[in-house]
């Protein structure tokens, strides 16, 4: 099982691998550097620490504990509910104060229920102990990750023991860790690889395991040449063969499924998974914290965040799940006095933050806060001149500007043929735009528009069935009462067989509503509209967090009229 | 608020438009120089008349005046319509031809990024069906001209039509080498005999070829500079040089090299300038060496065996009404689509 391939044949291939190109993709300026000069910094214990039940892709965690409990480090605070959920944990030792809504990071500002913890300050962890992966019932290890809270830390957090899960063919040929880190400003897994580079190849050494895969690349873009440089020497002792590849600087090469095109020139399906081509992708961060719960048996607590942009002191911090974003803001120095806003995440592809109230999740790479100086506003935006580099840019081989002109027209339809719900809202179009056009705007609205009108169609389904049923219960109710009073009748003498062929008629009646509606039945299942079926979770994510607006937006609109 | 990309290239439309012009720069010197300043007048009248069309259009549809007039948008398809007229056509000619350029091709149509055709080929095909006499009295090259205009008297001349004393207007003008051809063929003269009139250079026209040089030259900065992509002048080019060449070679005596086609009349600056116009043309790569290709075709036909000197305007029009057409046909394969495909 442990054959290992010896290091003067993986070298040889490290030397000759080809690399592929994405179509596109845009060079934006990069300013990593100045969130590098400085080692990761551990963040101090915050005064409260709030921890937002839903941090992943998939359903949100069921609160374990409740108000005044005193909870350990590491301890268990939510579990997972239904398959696509992970529990979370208390980074700390404290006091529950409350389990209540809180601001969180989303793009609308919404709330949502957090478990409030206010530390004692003595961070005492719970007992925990390495995990003995090798002889474990492979689904076994998978429940105790989950329950662990792991997962994908590159920004879509999608538990990560249902892509450990090696399917079917029981087996993942390519494992590839993404340390490409594309976007401006962002840092965090750079640091990671430089600082921690032995770590990460130790988780992967797992996930190779449970995925059972012949080969192991590290993509790392190559403007990280000192990330590079430690994970290779790192490579040389962590006992299987791995393969660090420098890869092109070039935004979104960090993306997975452009990340697999230039490492294997294969494409992810459409609406499919990279799994389908036999690939899995971890972000390196995910692999370091894989590594620190099978080796630390601890759960998934803290995570590297890149503090930097219009701050006096950017740098990178290992910081507490929970720790509010204010928090961190001032360790990086407090912000300079024309700051305008904070984005979680990069330029690119970040949210803007409602408030620094809001607390770090897993899915949090990087606090940026922002000034008219780094961020200068856009243009009022001009009409578009077809000049297609927005398709020149899409690393998606979309036609940008087509997918505008029928999402601006409201022909959902159209957008939907030119393969809108492939565009995964990199922002290079719009980035590149010289009409200064929010193209991705658009693309979102019109992907919220067809779920919602999918939801009112499934909706209106749903009633229309009703209905039918219940015309058929009344109908069979109506014969059953007619049969009843028929056999009544019959029991009485010389009224024999005078109602049997109508008997027999209303029979064949209700055969033909019957196989009436299961052929409308299967009509309708024959049809669902292209794209929108055999969502991923993270879609299936996307979309209720799109309803959750809806609904607020609902709400909002209709409070004046309540009072 | 705004959402992500919370950055942007430093880019513009009339920062591509302003390039644009800039290309044309070369090319308009060396025709001062070798046709003498004539065009200056021109390019003057046709920029004005468009900026006040366009400001005119702008206002009544109740945009904001000025970011529109700064687009260039307007300054491009004066210029384009300016280089494809005789320059010392009468002012009328010059600002009809800009009204119909900017007011029914552009505005009509919905102003900036929605006119189906190229504006400036609209107003050059209005004019030479309407006024084809005015529309063939070309500048002579200096260097076979009898008289030379400086700038005022060419101005005088353009918006008078008076020529100073001693001069006749056969000392300044002269048919093109494109119509030349066509009348000395009609006169059953040998292409051989033909391209020994003084008006022929060493490829194309006297004179006119260095101009058609540095449009090709200004085409090739755009295509370094990102503006345009290789396919459109590239397919138009060889469009027309395949088909020109084989009718060269079934009759050398009748048919000119197709080099002379590439060297003359409109076909560099259509195929750099005016046919990549991307409001107009087609998107797709694969789409664009079909409209390329399409145009370049049409333009040899048109001259061959069609009514009128040049084609290239009318080329366009045709392509653009196929734009799409080309378009819809020809979307390439998106991310994660390709595999499913090729194996079904």
């Amino acid at each position: 099982m442990e054959m290992e391939i010896p290091g003067g044949a993986n070298e040889s291939a490290r030397m000759s691998r080809t690399l592929y190109e994405f179509n596109g993709g845009v060079h934006p300026d990069e300013h990593k550097q100045v969130s590098t000069s400085r080692a990761i910094g551990i963040a101090p214990l915050p005064k409260q620490i709030i921890v937002p039940l839903s941090q992943h892709i998939g359903q949100a965690a069921k609160p374990l504990v409740g108000v005044g409990d005193q909870v350990l480090k590491g301890q268990r605070i939510g579990q997972a509910e239904g398959y696509v959920s992970v529990s979370v944990h208390a980074p700390t030792s404290g006091t529950v104060t409350a389990i209540a809504e809180h601001t969180v990071a989303h793009p609308s500002g919404l709330s949502d229920l957090c478990v409030h913890i206010a530390p004692d300050g003595a961070d005492q962890w719970i007992t925990h102990a390495a995990l003995d992966y090798r002889n474990m019932a492979p689904s076994h290890l998978r429940n105790l990750l989950r329950d662990m809270g792991i997962a994908g830390l590159g920004g879509a957090v999608f538990p990560s023991f249902i892509k450990l899960n090696p399917g079917a063919a029981q087996k993942v040929p390519t494992l590839i860790l993404n340390g490409g880190e594309c976007e401006p400003w962002i840092s965090c897994d750079d640091m990671l690889m430089r600082e921690r580079a032995g770590e990460i190849l130790q988780g992967a050494a797992i996930m190779r395991f449970m995925l059972n895969s012949d080969e192991v690349l590290v993509g790392v873009e190559d403007n990280k040449p000192e990330a590079i440089a430690a994970l290779r020497a790192a490579a040389g002792d962590c006992g299987f063969p791995v393969e660090i590849v420098a890869v092109p600087t070039i935004y979104p090469g960090g993306g997975a499924k452009q990340l697999i095109k230039v490492l294997t020139d294969k494409e992810v399906p459409s609406g499919g998974r990279s799994t389908d081509i036999g690939v899995a992708t971890f972000n390196v961060g995910t692999a370091y914290a894989l590594h620190r719960a099978v080796h630390h048996g601890e759960p998934l607590i803290s995570r590297i965040v890149t503090v930097t942009g219009n701050v006096h002191r950017p740098q990178n911090f290992e910081v507490l799940i929970g720790t509010p974003v204010a928090e961190l803001v001032r360790l990086a120095g407090a912000v300079k006095d024309d700051t305008s806003g904070y984005l979680m995440g990069g330029p690119m592809m970040g949210i803007t933050l409602a408030s620094t109230d809001v607390p770090v999740v897993k899915a949090t790479n990087c606090i940026l806060a922002q000034s008219p100086a780094l961020f200068p506003p856009t243009p009022p935006a001009m009409p578009c001149i077809r000049c297609t580099r927005c398709a020149q840019a899409c690393p998606a081989d979309l036609q940008p500007q087509e997918l505008f002109w029928f999402a601006r027209a409201k022909n959902f339809g159209k957008t939907q043929e030119y393969k809108l719900f492939d565009c995964i809202e990199c922002g290079c179009c719009s980035y590149v735009c010289p009409s200064h056009i929010p193209l991705v705007q658009y693309y979102r609205y019109a992907k919220s528009e067809i779920w919602a009108r999918e939801k009112d169609k499934k909706a209106a389904d749903h009633a229309r069935d009703r209905h039918e049923f219940r015309q058929q219960r009344i109908e069979r109710e109506k014969q059953e009462r007619a049969e009843k009073l028929a056999q009544r009748v019959s029991t009485k003498p010389a009224t024999v067989d005078s109602d049997s062929p109508e008997d027999a008629a209303a029979t064949a009646k209700k055969a033909a509503i019957q196989a009436a509606i299961e052929r409308a039945k299967a009509k309708k299942d024959s049809v669902t509209p292209k794209n929108i079926t055999d969502l991923p979770p993270e879609k299936l994510q996307e979309i209720a967090e799109i309803e959750a607006r809806r609904a607020k937006i609902r709400e909002i609109a209709q409070q004046p009229v309540d009072e | 608020m705004q959402t992500s990309p919370y950055i942007a290239e430093q880019t513009s439309v009339s920062i591509i438009m302003l390039k644009v012009l800039a290309a044309l720069v070369p090319a308009i010197a060396a025709y001062v120089w070798l046709f003498g300043p004539a065009i200056l007048v021109t390019l003057t009248l046709a920029s004005i008349t468009a900026l006040a069309l366009e400001a005119a259009a702008v206002r009544l549809r109740g945009w904001p005046i000025k970011p529109f007039l700064l687009d260039g948008s307007a300054l491009v398809t004066a210029w384009l319509l300016a280089l494809s007229l005789p320059p010392i056509a009468p002012w009328w000619l010059i600002v009809l031809g800009t009204f119909f350029a900017i007011i029914v091709a552009k505005h009509l149509y919905g102003g900036l990024g929605n006119n189906l055709f190229n504006p400036a080929m609209v107003g050059y095909a209005v004019l030479i069906i309407s006024f084809p006499v005015q529309m063939t009295q070309w500048s002579a090259p200096l260097s076979l001209a009898g008289a030379h205009l400086d700038l005022w008297q060419a101005a005088q001349y353009i918006f008078t039509h008076t020529l100073p004393d001693g001069i006749s207007l056969d000392a300044i003008s002269s048919a093109t080498p494109l119509d030349t051809l066509r009348t000395q063929l009609q006169l059953e003269h040998t292409v051989r005999e033909i391209t020994q009139l003084p008006i022929f250079g060493s490829i194309g026209g006297s004179g006119s070829e260095i101009v058609v040089l540095l449009f090709l030259l200004g085409g090739i900065y755009l295509w370094l500079a990102r503006i345009i992509t290789w396919h459109i002048p590239v397919a138009f080019m060889a469009g027309l040089w395949l088909t020109g060449g084989l009718f060269h070679i079934t009759d050398p005596d009748r048919y000119i090299s197709p080099w002379f086609h590439l060297a003359t009349g409109g076909v560099m600056l259509g195929a750099f300038f005016i046919a990549t116009d991307p409001v107009t043309g087609a998107t797709t790569p694969r789409g664009k060496l079909i409209f390329g290709a399409g145009i370049g075709v049409l333009t040899y036909l048109i001259r061959t065996v069609g009514g009128y000197p040049d084609g290239v305007a009318f080329a366009v029009l045709l392509m653009n009404i196929a734009v799409p057409l080309i378009d819809a046909y020809t979307q390439p394969k998106v991310y994660g689509h390709k595999k499913k495909d090729a194996e079904t």
